[in-house]
């Protein structure tokens, strides 16, 4: 008998971003240690995704992220299940997908890693959704702990006098609020390394997101979907500065190689909203197959976005700020400037906006914005209608169809 | 040079013979369950009708939800596209064009070369689509094919307020329980139809003269409505129902792609 090896494509072995593996080892690292806390007498902080983690890290709490685990959950394909339940539990389908993934998860220890692990606090901000603040009202009720949550007033234009003496405040609310509860106090100097190591990583993450201005583009934004997780769960540690310093020097090899994501890219396209987490290979595959390469996101982006907002010499105050000034919380104005510099600076042909059954602040407006792109900056927008979590909400041939028409349409322009 | 169209919809199935531009023949049928076969059937029917070979037809290209289904097909190319096309050979001075279709309604904006500029469709929901006429004409018992001319007889149309086809079959069968007329009730839809597509044709500022096509263009009722609400004129070929596959013929011609 012959051994029947695996069969390779070299071509496309060779796309392929080698650090991946690092990356998947570095998560599973982070969810065993945040599983097996108690036993190693650490404290476990849920916290919302745009939430300022900061602290968290410098007081060796371990930070949680429910839409870390809604997104898993998605890939996972574990989606309508979860939110099925939820509905069954009296939660309305108009809930936002994470928010039912995530109660529904709970008292069954539900999703691909065995439910996440019983938080002793809850940190809230709702400067990415109103919606968080309930949900996580509803996890503090359901797991009896104390919830912090961080208001930050929306920015129309720019935010007022008052609203920064507001979320300042805050930030001395929200460390007593984090000594109390966890019995140790803040060590200063540990919270300056943390706030640095945060603005480093934000910094390398946009260097990394900034390699697809390069034609071909050595990463799209699918990569950048993946990658995102070290930014959200871990940044504020050296973790995730190595760990980026490492793929942005792997994605400079590919450019200096001439290795591009998408083979023979033509088209160049910016994506809007969160990723279809069930469906990204499928998009993958499908913008692929009209040779168009997703360079860039709104999304991802917003990890790094207000990183100029950050004083090394003033962390607790410049993070109260930065944190209240992240994408979701600003006007359609100020996201249509930000979406212009970046269809200029990625040399964008066409834009897909995500409109997400369940992301409301990031859906609305879209149409708006989509007439001012097309408008002002002559740039095609197609809108498709799906959900992040909640397969239910996807229809593929109806995307499908969009898709095509869309880029049929781009070719023929 | 001999070419062929095969558009497959979610609810009929259309093909096109094309002699150099010239449309030698048309055929419908229903796509039922399997849309592959109902391509094949459709299409070597019209084959036989009009007494040509297999092998004398140069390059076909399939359209419409089963356009992947159709194995023999040269290349697939959606709808929106091809009906530009077939719009355009037509009548080339079009400039944009309504196709109501089973699944999908759609705005379709031209340029002068009968490329598509722009496009919107309908969102995930069925509410103004042929299948929303479908599940309102089963409601009233009545056939599709009379709703047009029974909507005419209206002398003041009901205000069907749901944009859900669920929800609105049920306004229509409180409408009928109320003892409203019929052809009152017809109207009404025609007029939710006429509001939905309306929004869409705006999106993309349709521009005079405008097509309409797809099965749908045949009923006259609903025709009115929207020339009312769009304050436009509608132009309405004979071959509106199977545009999408004269389009579709024509791009396999290599005449506009």
């Amino acid at each position: 008998m012959i051994d029947n090896p695996k069969i390779t494509d070299p071509e496309k072995e060779k796309r392929k971003i080698k650090c991946v593996k690092k990356m998947k080892e570095i998560m599973t690292s982070y969810y065993i240690d945040a599983k097996t806390a108690v036993q190693n007498n650490k404290k476990v902080a849920w916290i919302t995704s745009g939430g300022p983690v900061e602290p968290l890290i410098a007081m060796d709490i371990i930070p949680v992220y429910p839409e870390n685990h809604g997104a898993m959950i998605g890939a996972g394909k574990m989606g309508a299940d979860l939110c099925s339940k939820a509905e069954d539990m009296g939660y309305s389908r108009d809930l936002c997908s994470y928010a039912r993934a995530d109660i529904a998860a709970s008292p069954i220890n539900g999703g691909p890693i065995g439910g996440l692990p019983k938080p002793d606090m809850l940190v809230c901000s709702n400067n990415i959704c109103g919606t968080v603040v309930k949900w996580y009202e509803i996890q503090a009720r359901y797991y009896n702990v104390p919830l912090f949550i961080f208001d930050t007033p929306f920015i129309h234009s720019e935010p007022s006098p008052e609203a920064l003496k507001y979320v300042k405040r805050q930030m001395g609310e929200y460390i007593t609020f984090l000594e109390e509860h966890s019995g140790r106090s803040l060590n200063h100097d540990r919270m300056k390394e943390a706030g640095i190591l945060a603005i480093r990583a934000q910094n390398l993450w946009q260097e990394i997101l900034d390699t697809a201005a390069n034609r071909p583009a050595p990463m799209t934004a699918f990569d950048a979907f993946f990658h995102l997780a070290l930014i959200v769960t871990l940044r504020g540690t050296s973790t995730v500065v190595d760990y980026y310093t490492e793929l942005l020097a792997e994605l400079k090899e590919r450019i200096s190689l001439g290795i591009g994501m998408v083979p023979e890219e033509k088209y160049r396209l910016l994506w809007d909203n969160l990723p279809v987490w069930y469906r990204t290979r499928w998009l993958s595959d499908k913008l692929s197959s009209h040779r168009a390469s997703l360079v860039a996101d709104t999304y991802t982006s917003a990890w790094c976005g207000t990183t100029h907002l950050y004083d090394e010499n003033n962390i607790l105050e410049s993070m109260a700020v930065a944190y209240s000034s992240v994408y979701l919380n600003i006007s359609i104005d100020r996201m249509y400037e930000i979406i212009r510099g970046m269809i200029f600076k990625y040399g964008i042909n066409g834009m897909i906006m995500h409109s997400n059954r369940s992301c409301k602040p990031y859906s609305f407006g879209q149409y708006d914005l989509q007439k001012m792109i097309m408008k002002n900056l002559k740039i095609p927008v197609l809108i498709i209608e799906a959900d992040m979590v909640d397969e239910r909400a996807f229809s593929e041939s109806q995307t499908e169809t969009r898709i095509d028409a869309f880029m049929e349409t781009l070719a023929s322009g | 040079m001999i070419t062929a169209g095969i558009d497959i919809g979610s609810i009929t199935t259309k093909a096109a013979i094309l002699r150099d531009g010239e449309i030698l023949g048309t055929r419908v049928g229903f796509t039922g369950y399997n849309a592959g076969s109902a391509g094949t059937a459709v299409y070597l029917g019209l084959m036989k009708e009009l007494g040509l070979d297999e092998s004398s037809v140069k390059a076909i290209v399939s359209t419409g939800y089963g356009r992947n289904s159709v194995k023999f097909a040269t290349k697939a190319v959606t709808e929106i596209t091809c009906h530009a096309a077939g719009a355009h050979l037509l009548s080339p001075g079009i400039k944009s064009i309504i196709d109501i279709g089973g699944q999908d309604s759609k705005a379709i904006l031209l340029g002068p070369d009968g490329r598509v500029r722009d496009f919107a469709m309908n969102d995930k929901c069925a509410a103004g689509t042929g299948r929303f006429l479908e599940v309102m004409a089963r409601a009233l018992e009545i056939d599709l094919d009379e709703f047009g001319e029974a909507s005419l007889k209206s002398d003041t149309p009901a205000v069907i307020s749901s944009i859900c086809t669920v929800f609105a079959e049920s306004e229509v069968i409180s409408l009928i329980s109320r003892g409203d007329s019929r052809e009152n009730i017809i109207a009404g839809i025609h007029e939710s139809v006429a509001s939905r597509v309306t929004a869409l044709a705006r999106r993309v500022n349709i521009a005079d003269p405008v097509m309409m096509t797809g099965g749908v263009a045949k009923n006259i009722g609903l025709v009115t409505a929207l020339e009312k609400k769009l304050n436009m004129k509608l132009i309405i070929s004979e071959h509106a129902q199977v545009n999408g596959a004269i389009g579709a013929a024509q791009i396999a011609a290599g005449i506009v792609v």
